[in-house]
């Protein structure tokens, strides 16, 4: 709706655009500054945007006190893994819903989005002896797979709606030039939806990414990711509000730089593909 | 190409997806099923046996139920409401012609990619802390008594944390759908006389009507089992102030250790849960045109 206005009107729409979203960024903003401060600046009254002791030992102890490269790359993992499989598992059924559609397409996908519903609370104590029995507790791989179920819902339905935006024609002749079901999906239908594939990826490494009930009780150690790193942070209250800061810093922003960085793609994907 | 062998391709392709996923959601359905009506508490190992629907009645009757029942539809209800109608507000006014529309989506969308333990920890300590949150300091310092946000308003708090984690997720979408408005109907009704309000009305609120179909289905979905917000902040608490349904479960389970009554909980849940479903999805799967 670009239409044209007066400089003086487009300044104070500016304004205050700029000041609801710095409002809404300002949480973020605040605990990153606290990050760098002292214990005594942190809660020093007023609050002071800034401090004159800027200081670099709030991460320091946290890098000492736990093992962040661990929980880090355990996310890396748990996200980046869960995702991949979960392409593997969706892609082929994307095609079959977006090219040989039947009657009962949409009350599949419904009923595949009607899983995600179901509160993991109420499923907690059985999931918990099921891991314990298979001794998938406490593993990578196990929270792969729960990470991948929890979110296939969402990735085939999106997979769906960017796939029926490609000409089945472009199908057709590759089947009519020999191409049988596999390479035409990997060869012909994959490479073309790249986009939405991106989008895709990047959503959902970033559920999985901020998963914070399954990661925190189906792990211990071993298989432990950020969101059980910061969990053990904050159950000790007190003035420590400069070190809690650090250890969230360090929490989110390998994801929100990534977001920041892939943000075009992501609010494409953000939309499920259903608002254009 | 209906053909019988694209038939076959189809239900070969589709296998892998339906199977993992029946079995992820039937398996643990089933247990949940049997422990609710078992006797089975892990303080008293020896006590074993059936225990007929007395795990539902003692769930339905406890006195935390009902009011878990509607901290559940509450959490819900309110947090779409806000996140829909600032969403909307909010894109509204970047989709006005402003400098720097990038940047301003990245401030924007930055709460979405916080996990929700940080994002509860950070309102909880560095903002709504009685003594060294920073609202309680600009309280003060306007020479007001600090709110005791989590003390006195336990649900309203947790509402506010939840809507600030969704809000960009609502207005991203509205954004997008907006921007594919064309002007030259707005232009069109604004020369028939249209003013801002009735332009709103009958041109911008029916465009995006999908968009908020969009967000209600998606947030719905993750809404219902909110858990770790106000696992952080209030532990359901003061007393049962603001338990909801997925918590009161949590605390059946886990802290009075009777697995028969937190999975008689857990059946209502779903059944809630399947109840919300059925309505949203009649309602809104006509509109999504999938």
């Amino acid at each position: 709706m670009a239409r044209a206005v007066t400089p003086r009107r487009k300044l104070l729409l500016t304004a205050s655009a700029w000041s609801v979203a710095l409002l809404i960024f300002f949480p973020v903003l605040w605990t990153v500054l606290t990050s760098f401060k002292t214990e005594v600046s942190a809660v020093a009254s007023p609050p002071q945007l800034f401090s004159a002791d800027w200081t670099l030992e709030n991460y320091a102890e946290v890098w000492q006190r736990s093992d962040y490269p661990r929980f880090f790359w355990n996310s890396v993992v748990l996200s980046v893994g869960s995702t991949l499989l979960g392409l593997v598992i969706a892609i082929p059924a994307a095609w079959s819903m977006a090219f040989v559609p039947g009657t009962r397409t949409r009350d599949l996908l419904m009923w595949m989005l009607s899983t995600k519903m179901m509160p993991a609370a109420a499923v907690l104590i059985p999931m918990y002896l099921i891991f314990q029995r298979t001794g998938l507790f406490d593993s990578r791989l196990g929270l792969v797979l729960a990470l991948m179920l929890m979110n296939l819902p969402v990735i085939v339905w999106m997979l769906y709606t960017y796939f029926k935006e490609i000409p089945a024609e472009i199908l057709e002749a590759a089947r009519m030039d020999g191409a049988n079901l596999w390479s035409e999906i990997l060869y012909v239908l994959t490479p073309m939806a790249v986009p939405g594939i991106a989008s895709t990826v990047l959503l959902n490494v970033i559920l999985a990414w901020n998963e914070a009930f399954w990661t925190i009780t189906l792990t211990t150690t071993k298989a432990a990711p950020l969101s059980a790193f910061i969990a053990s942070f904050s159950a000790p209250q007190g003035l420590f509000y400069a070190k809690l800061s650090a250890a969230s810093t360090m929490a989110i922003a390998p994801i929100l730089i990534l977001g920041w960085f892939s943000q075009k793609q992501l609010v494409r994907g953000l939309t499920f593909g259903a608002v254009k | 190409m209906a053909t019988q062998s694209s038939r076959l391709a189809a239900r070969l392709t589709l296998a892998p997806s339906v199977i993992v996923l029946f079995i992820w959601m039937i398996v643990p359905l089933a247990l949940t099923i049997w422990f609710s009506f078992r006797i089975y508490r892990l303080l008293s190992p020896d006590r074993t046996g059936w225990a007929g629907f007395r795990n539902y009645v003692w769930f339905v009757n406890s006195p935390d139920f009902w009011l878990a029942i509607s901290n559940t539809l509450l959490l819900v209800g309110g947090v779409l409401a806000i996140t829909i109608v600032f969403g909307v507000l909010i894109a509204l006014l970047i989709d006005q012609p402003v400098w720097g529309q990038g940047p301003l989506r990245i401030l924007v969308i930055s709460p979405f990619f916080v996990m929700p333990p940080v994002a509860a920890s950070i309102w909880e300590n560095l903002f709504m802390h009685p003594q060294n949150g920073m609202l309680a300091s600009l309280a003060l310092g306007v020479g007001l008594q600090p709110i005791l946000f989590l003390e006195n308003y336990p649900m309203s708090s947790v509402i506010f944390i939840v809507s600030w984690e969704w809000l960009p997720f609502a207005t991203l979408i509205l954004l997008t759908a907006l921007q594919s408005l064309s002007s030259e109907q707005i232009e069109a009704a604004e020369m028939d006389g249209a003013g801002a309000l009735s332009r709103f009305r009958y041109i911008v609120l029916p465009h995006l009507t999908r968009a908020i179909t969009v967000v209600i289905l998606i947030q719905t979905i993750f809404l219902l089992g909110i858990f770790g917000e106000i696992f952080t902040t209030t532990q359901g608490g003061p007393g049962s102030a603001s338990t909801t349904l997925p918590y009161m479960i949590y605390k059946q389970a886990v802290i009075a250790k009777d697995i028969g009554r937190a999975a008689a909980g857990g059946i209502i849940a779903v059944i809630l849960a399947n109840i919300v479903a059925f309505f949203l999805m009649r309602s809104m799967g006509k509109n999504l045109d999938v």
